[in-house]
């Protein structure tokens, strides 16, 4: 270390300067590099690796280089012990943390950057009050800082404590004027603070109005992610995201730091992309997500529903065993109830006896897209035996049985032939044209569009009723006697 | 007005980088399959950890003691969006690691 310091020493101002934005243009190469090989199954973890080799070069390089007017970095000590208890906490509970939790603690990971961004910009403010005139350049990206990061620090908080269960949804009319009307204050504070220099006049601008936007800012986050339904919260998380993003540009912007401008303006681009993507897979509109419509109205199709029948599991042990081809499709119940390890066992059971077993996998199964995925292969199942929607849809009217697994939504028909059903429209797995499906479901309870699906009523589904563990538990147990 | 001009013309540079980084990311993103949308996302939200940078910088220029402690809060807070970040990406990326490509 210490002779890094010599040589560091021995540059002349300018070399440092030079070095540290050379360094800056690798991070930013490296960080769409990295997202680009991020998007493809090959690459991926490859990718996600040069970006994070692209972030430490620069951090490093500017606790060394970074200058203002001559001035090093000063309390290197103390951004080291800062940074060594972000990381700890950071490797820490990420390492930690069950997979079933993912979409959670990357909501809580994106708040925390949006609070970063919030606090940055917020102690910014004090310089340029102090510093006299009109400074519009930085105000302008001030301004909107402290109002994205804050937003994004407390909508994620909210979306972290919904999936984590701790926070429940709450639906009132009322909520949408009084968001509207916040974001309109919210912007109307920050013109009023740039179109009238008068309220600066002496030189102070006064920090009222940026605690105020930091206050509404942080309401108006929680009020914002509240109404939003669980199966939504993907979506949401995503949004965020792409917030935090402008609020880290807003930030480079402010420093004309170019790392952290290409950085931020990335992510909320590739963000929103991403949030665009993921409604789309769900057939809905960003807006429709925004509104909180899904489980709005309910009562689509007063028909009687019919009667259900349940199948026992020594049943459903004979009449997967002596099938020649399965699908299961896995839903969330799978994997709250940390099924999924049991699940690939009772598949290669199945194909001990000869029977050929696929996965379904809708878009959305589980709480995020790919998130199904992620947790089969953890349970070591082979990548080509999942089939994406699209694929498997033609195949399933010949197959004998489709075993449904704590999946509700993504199976019912009602999103087919229901015009007034609020699914309608949304591609599922179309488990109704096999010739048998057995669901495995922990009770008569509804799905997170919280609506009534036909699929537990047709002639040709079974119910087998019980937590998904237990459940296939006994149904090895079953197939391992046949 | 003019102070609207002023502004554009002395951020001219980093005007063109916002306009280009988003098409960019744009592209970049734009054929993706379903099942990398979570790790996406997740690589993603560790990028934007990149406001560490910033929080470096205000930590490293505090002169009161008020600041220097927001700083320090805002370095762990930003560490914790970094490494928190792409180790939890790395995580998800594992498990498509054993798969056996056909």
């Amino acid at each position: 270390m210490n002779t890094i310091h010599e040589v560091i020493k021995t540059l002349r101002f300018t070399d440092g300067q030079s070095l540290l934005e050379l360094i800056y243009l690798i991070a930013s190469v490296l960080f769409v590099f990295g997202l680009k090989m991020l998007s493809k199954p090959d690459s991926a973890r490859k990718g996600n690796l040069w970006a994070a080799f692209g972030m430490s070069l620069a951090i490093i390089a500017t606790i060394l280089f970074h200058r203002v007017d001559g001035e090093p970095i000063r309390h290197i000590p103390l951004i080291l012990l800062a940074f060594a208890i972000g990381a700890t906490a950071g490797w820490v509970i990420a390492r930690r943390v069950k997979m079933t939790a993912m979409p959670q603690l990357v909501s809580l990971f994106n708040g925390m950057g949006g609070a970063c961004a919030a606090l940055i910009a917020l102690m910014e403010f004090p310089h340029i009050d102090a510093a006299g005139g009109v400074p519009y350049g930085q105000l302008i990206t001030i301004m909107p800082g402290v109002m994205i990061g804050t937003v994004s620090f407390t909508g994620s908080m909210i979306a972290f404590g919904k999936l984590n269960g701790n926070i429940g949804d709450l639906r009132t009319k009322a909520l949408r004027p009084v968001n509207i009307l916040l974001l309109l204050v919210m912007l109307l504070l920050i013109v009023w603070v740039l179109v009238r220099p008068e309220i600066y006049a002496d030189g102070h601008i006064g920090a009222l109005p940026v605690y105020l936007l930091l206050a509404i800012s942080a309401v108006y986050g929680v009020l914002f992610v509240m109404p939003i339904g669980g199966a939504d919260m993907p979506v949401v998380i995503s949004l965020l995201n792409s917030f935090t993003g402008l609020a880290a540009a807003f930030g480079g912007f402010l420093y004309h730091n170019q790392a952290m401008l290409t950085g931020g303006i990335l992510v909320g681009s590739a963000g929103t992309i991403l949030t665009v993507l993921m409604c789309r897979a769900m057939n809905r509109s960003l807006l429709n997500v925004i509104a909180g419509a899904f489980g709005g109205g309910g009562a689509a199709r007063e028909k009687e529903a019919g009667t259900i029948k349940e199948i026992s599991v020594n049943d459903a042990a004979v009449l997967l065993t002596y099938s020649k081809k399965v699908v299961v499709v896995p839903g969330y119940g799978l994997a709250v109830a940390q099924a999924q390890h049991l699940c690939n066992e009772m598949v290669k059971q199945l194909e001990e006896h000869g029977v050929e077993v696929q996965f379904a996998i809708h878009p959305v199964a589980g709480r995020m897209p790919g998130h199904m995925n992620v947790l089969l292969a953890e349970a070591d199942v082979p990548y080509e035996k999942l089939k994406e929607m699209d694929e498997i849809n033609p195949e399933l009217p010949n197959t004998d049985v489709v075993v449904v697994i704590g999946a509700n939504d993504v199976v019912n028909p009602a999103a087919e032939d229901d015009p007034g059903s609020p699914i309608y429209g949304m591609p599922i797995i179309r488990a109704h044209t096999a010739k048998n499906i057995i669901v495995m479901k922990r009770g008569m309870g509804k799905g997170y569009a919280a609506i009534e699906n036909f699929l537990f009523y047709d002639p040709k589904t079974r119910m087998l009723f019980g937590n998904a563990k237990d459940t296939l538990q006994k149904l090895i147990e079953e197939i391992k006697n046949l | 007005m003019s102070e609207v001009f002023e502004f554009i013309y002395v951020n001219r540079e980093m005007l063109f980088i916002v306009a280009l980084s988003v098409l960019l990311g744009i592209e970049v993103i734009s054929h993706v399959p379903a099942v990398l949308h979570t790790p996406l996302m997740s690589g993603a939200n560790a990028i934007h950890g990149v406001v560490i940078v910033g929080a470096i910088i205000v930590m490293g220029h505090a002169h009161s003691t008020s600041a220097i402690i927001l700083g320090f809060f805002a370095v762990i807070l930003g560490t914790l969006n970094v490494v928190g970040g792409f180790v939890v990406t790395d995580r998800m990326l594992e498990m498509f690691r054993k798969k056996p490509k056909k």
